[in-house]
């Protein structure tokens, strides 16, 4: 681990880069204040000192990460302007494609790929002069809510390491969570950003279906993935947001506008805002979590907002109708890892075998399980019992939601129904995990953005996440209430 | 909506994933998957028959691009990835038992 | 005016009492310049794996995107069949084979672009379309060390993605076809339409129109009977020699008491036969569902109605205005000739030039096989010929002897080289009198024709135009011929 290169010391210094916001950290290296192979080092210190503990990358990229900042530090230099997040280091899920860098899934299937290309928000990070620290641990394929299931360990939660930091972007949330990194990207399919950011007390945001591109996210289910930012601050948050979102050609699925603004209008606050609560949740939560929620409605409340109740009964059937149409979904995603042009390939006699064995050995069992139920609910005979049926499940939830919004601006609610559990704790039954995801899955099934925003902490002295959910297109009213919420955090 | 799935319909699928299961593994499977539709059967008391099926979040139509060539892949870099390679083609064992 | 009838040709072979069932399932690669979801190229015969990218291979995280050239083509193809062309979508049809690099194909299921459409055949008969819909190409697998370069005892395959996401068109013809010859009749005729419109180049050598075709036989009075599925069908020759196979062995099987197994055949042009590839039971379950990674597809009407005044004049069309124009059948040999050469353009020329339709066709049929569309004979000069046959001042013989000079030439004055070359008309007299002396010469041929065998004019016609050095007309002496005789 090399000391820093020489520079002498600058204002700024004595914080840490590590505790400091991106937003922060950004500006002082552009305007030359801060050197960004310094803000660098602070981090990959951190990394050196707790990463053997945590786990939360496959893969730390220091050296590409050097390379990466000495050029932004060149460029300020040379009185060019290296973008809004010039030298900030950022963890990438390992489930987004990055050049000549291997993308594992956190699967023995891809273990050690190289794509031959970037994802499109991997090329809007770099030209926003971001600096790649590494690529994150998540639970094998994005299916998961503890990153246990990932094929190379489990990753640690930075706040007690004896319980999970969620998932499936586990690795990304602890990143955030231990200062490996002022910002993390993961994916979120029924709640993989927003269940562990709450579980590690950072920020984590679902945009709007279709706002950021998923080319080069190696896709899980494609109609519910979407890739967002960990961050330690909602203003971080937002900026990220504005880099990475935005029309991209080569996703036919993203939608034909600009990245929204958000940051402008950050702090225009509550007052007269109409804030939806759920009457309806299904019940469950821990009461920290309850009662973090109660004190977010309280904060909202003295703000100048609007609490009203509503019912939206997408909470109750979300969940069947997500693990019918997610892994139907992601059953067909996964077909094409069948070891003939690339990853894991074990030899056999006719191609039939090596595919059935390669598979067997690649995928580990939660994938392989999910890869069965979504097999079956599209086979013959079964088709309309189960994915046609979630199908129009899923047009009553959008439904449900378009219904609130006619009343409400946003909504907010738990994110996560636990704080950070033990490691094994929900392992024994596979539907116990899938119950992490209650209060996020419906989201993703009708498209409509959400975030979550830490607030407070529970007995154990565990993060509690409050989630803020917006009408399509709804960023910006999205954003506002979650400063509030940040302005007013216990 | 069956409630039940049989270790048939699991070993059945299985073929159709392409995954080859230890006997332990269909019994698990089958368990596990039962336990869960008989969960999601929650979703058979709505009333789904005028319901029209929503598959896309936001309401595009018409997404097209221009009949214009752009640079791909470097052949020897996709091959260097290639489990098993010769002559610049993919090299699999023989294609027995499949649809093609 | 020819009848159009639904299905049954105006030759309708009926087997020993059986009634021959066929559908065709033709699948035509677009003529685009990259392939369907991605900017690679669309060519053939490069290097393998150079036409690549992360959506033909399909790596992870590659998305697909619709090439708006090929939706064109496609709409062309479809109205060129008379199809409706519709709002769609895609599906994924999820199987796995090693040349599907996403172990899905991207297609159309049960709402394609192009629907219920006919295509009307030289014979006046009417094909009915039931669809014709896009789909991706697979890439290509070549098998080493078996015999033949089969699967079957092959050591391994080697894959090449470059064909993998060409645009493909899938035509789907109702079973409206009867027997073999219109089977051919309408893959020559869609191909001459394909070719016409611009969409494909559709050589079945080249594998850029594949053939499907789906027999069955039945009793006319009876249900339909079970039906086969043939593969492997490289030339129209292929399509036309295994459904008359096929046919034979249903009808045989049949006659001999045994059911017809619903099953994939696989033609084999070398011992002439159809062999079992897959039963229905070995069939996959494709579980079709909506492409997540795409958008539907709705033609705006405007975007349907300038394709569709942009198509060329088909080729039946073109028959239609030659075979009026000419005066020769529409479903002849010479017009058939001329429109799939694309020279009726040039025939039309002629006549607007003043020249004789009539010979100008045969002209253009019998002299300009090799000529292509665009003759290097001024239609002014091939009028002038015309004319002088017509004025009987050239002999139909004399007339391809100066044809093949103007066309030697690149063009030239009709009457200079007739001129040149010594040719007159012969006058009746000088005529007779060669016909008199050929008589007196042959009088056993001479003997045989009084008698009344015609056939027996061929030597004493053929004395004529020897001793004429080839000017004499030969129609003109077998009349001669025939009045003397009486």
């Amino acid at each position: 681990m090399a000391a820093r290169n020489g520079d002498d010391p600058v204002p700024g210094d004595e914080v840490l880069a590590n505790d400091r916001s991106a937003i922060e950290l950004a500006a002082d290296v552009r305007a030359g204040r801060l050197s960004a192979l310094t803000v660098l080092e602070q981090h990959l210190a951190a990394i050196e000192m707790r990463e053997p503990e945590i786990h939360a990358f496959n893969t730390v990229l220091a050296d590409e990460a050097r390379e990466a900042a000495m050029a932004v530090d060149a460029a300020v230099a040379a009185g060019r302007d290296p973008g809004p997040l010039a030298g900030v280091p950022v963890a990438l899920k390992d489930n987004l494609c990055t050049r000549g860098i291997p993308t594992t899934c956190s699967s023995k299937i891809l273990d050690g790929w190289k794509p031959p290309y970037d994802a499109t928000v991997v090329e809007r990070l770099h030209a926003a002069g971001a600096v790649v620290v590494g690529k994150t641990n998540l639970d094998e394929f994005a299916m998961g809510s503890s990153t246990e299931n990932s094929a190379f360990g489990p990753t640690r939660n930075p706040l007690d390491t004896s319980r999970v930091p969620g998932g499936s972007s586990g690795g990304s949330a602890a990143a955030v969570a231990a200062g490996f990194a002022a910002v993390g990207l993961g994916s979120d399919t029924g709640g993989s950003i927003r269940q562990p950011a709450a579980l590690c007390g950072v920020v984590g945001v679902k945009p709007t279906y279709g706002r950021v591109s998923r080319y080069g996210l190696v896709a899980f289910a494609s109609s519910l993935d979407q890739i967002g930012p960990f961050t330690r601050t909602v203003a971080d948050a937002a900026l990220v947001t504005e880099v990475i979102a935005g029309h991209d050609p080569a996703d036919s699925t993203s939608i034909p506008q600009p990245a929204p603004e958000l940051s402008g209008t950050l702090d225009d606050g509550v007052d007269g805002l109409r804030v939806g609560r759920i009457t309806d949740l299904p019940t469950g939560a821990d009461p920290d979590v309850l009662a973090g929620v109660d004190a977010a409605f309280d904060a909202l409340a003295a703000a100048g907002a609007e609490v009203v109740d509503v019912e939206v009964p997408a909470f109750t059937y979300g969940l069947t109708a997500y693990y019918l149409i997610a892994p139907a979904e992601a059953s067909s995603n996964l077909a094409r890892y069948d070891g003939v042009r690339y990853g894991l390939r074990v030899p056999a006699a006719d191609t039939n075998t090596m595919y059935m064995q390669t598979r067997a050995a690649g995928f580990g069992a939660e994938v392989k399980r999910r890869i069965m139920l979504g097999t079956y609910a599209l086979s013959a005979g079964y088709y309309d019992a189960y994915y046609g049926k979630a199908l129009k499940v899923r047009r009553l939830i959008a439904a449900d939601f378009a219904r609130a919004y006619e009343r409400v601006d946003v909504l907010v609610s738990p994110t996560s129904p636990t704080v950070a559990f033990p490691f094994g704790a929900k392992t024994e039954n596979p539907l116990a995990m899938y119950l992490c995801d209650t209060y996020t899955i419906p989201s993703n099934l009708s498209g409509d953005p959400a975030m979550t925003v830490p607030f407070g902490t529970g007995t154990d002295g565990l993060p509690v996440g409050v989630q803020v959910l917006a009408p399509m297109l709804g960023e910006a009213v999205m954003f506002r209430v979650a400063k509030a919420l940040e302005d007013r955090a216990p | 909506m069956s409630d039940r799935i049989s270790t048939e319909d699991v070993v059945h699928v299985a073929k159709l994933a392409r995954l080859a299961l230890s006997d332990e593994e269909i019994d698990r499977t089958t368990a596990q998957l039962a336990d869960m539709l008989e969960h999601f059967a929650d979703i058979d008391e709505l009333a789904l028959d005028d319901v029209v099926p929503m598959t896309q979040p936001f309401p595009l139509v018409n997404v097209l691009r221009d009949d214009d060539v752009q640079p791909g892949l470097v052949r020897d870099e996709v091959m260097a990835a290639a489990p098993d390679a010769v002559d610049g083609r993919f090299r699999v064992p023989p294609i027995i038992g499949l649809e093609g | 005016m020819t009848t159009m009838q639904t299905g049954a040709s105006e030759a309708s072979p009926q087997r020993d009492g059986y009634e021959l069932v066929v559908g065709l399932e033709v699948h035509v690669e677009l003529a685009t310049a990259t392939k369907l979801f991605s900017p690679s190229p669309n060519r053939f015969g490069d290097e393998p794996n150079t036409n690549i990218d992360p959506v033909t291979l399909g790596l992870p995280g590659a998305l697909p995107v619709l090439n708006r050239r090929a939706v064109e083509l496609a709409m062309r193809i479809g109205l060129a069949l008379n199809c409706t062309v519709q709002a769609c979508a895609f599906h994924r049809k999820n199987y796995f084979y090693p040349d599907m690099p996403k172990a899905y194909q991207i297609s159309q299921y049960d709402v394609a672009l192009n629907v219920d459409g006919h295509l009307d055949l030289p014979d006046g008969s009417r094909v009915g379309i039931e669809r014709a819909h896009l789909e991706e190409d697979t890439g290509k697998s070549t098998h080493m060390g078996g015999a033949g370069g089969r699967i079957h005892g092959s050591e391994s395959s080697l894959i090449d993605f470059n064909r993998a996401g060409v645009p493909l068109v899938e035509i789907v013809s109702r079973p409206d076809l009867r027997s073999s010859e219109q089977a051919r009749a309408y893959v020559n005729e869609l191909r001459a339409i394909l070719t016409a419109i611009g969409a494909s180049d559709a050589k079945m050598e080249e594998g850029s129109m594949r053939v499907d075709a789906n027999v069955s036989v039945h009793r006319p009075d009876e249900p339909l009977g079970t039906r086969c599925e043939i593969k492997n069908l490289n030339s129209v020759r292929s399509v036309g020699r295994a459904i008359d196979y096929e046919a034979q062995r249903q009808i045989a099987m049949l006659e001999a008491g045994d059911e017809v197994r619903q099953e994939t055949r696989h033609w084999d042009e070398g011992d002439g036969r159809t062999h079992t590839l897959r039963t229905k039971e070995d069939a996959d379950d494709y579980r079709y569902f909506l492409e997540p990674d795409l958008v539907p597809l709705e033609p705006e009407a405007e975007w349907i109605a300038q394709v569709r005044a942009a198509l060329p004049m088909l080729p039946a069309a073109r028959r239609a205005r030659l075979a009026e124009a000419t005066g020769a059948p529409v479903g002849g040999e010479a017009v058939g000739v001329v429109v799939e050469r694309g020279q009726d353009d040039y025939v039309l020329a002629v006549g607007a030039a003043g020249g004789d339709l009539a010979r100008a066709l045969v002209h253009v049929k019998e002299g300009y096989a090799e000529q292509g569309t665009a003759p290097v004979v001024p239609a002014a000069d091939l009028a002038a010929l015309t004319t002088m046959e017509t004025g009987r001042t050239l002999t139909a013989t004399q007339a391809k002897q100066v044809l093949a000079e103007l066309v030697a030439g690149g063009g030239g004055d009709p009457g200079a080289i007739a001129a040149a070359k010594g040719f007159e008309a012969m006058d009746a007299g000088a005529l007779e009198t060669l016909v008199d002396d050929a008589i007196a010469a042959n009088a056993s041929a001479w003997a045989k024709y009084e008698a009344g065998e015609d056939k027996a004019a061929g030597a004493l016609v053929g004395a004529v135009m020897k001793a004429s050095r080839g000017q004499a007309d030969g129609a003109a002496v077998t009349a001669l011929l025939r009045t003397k005789r009486t």
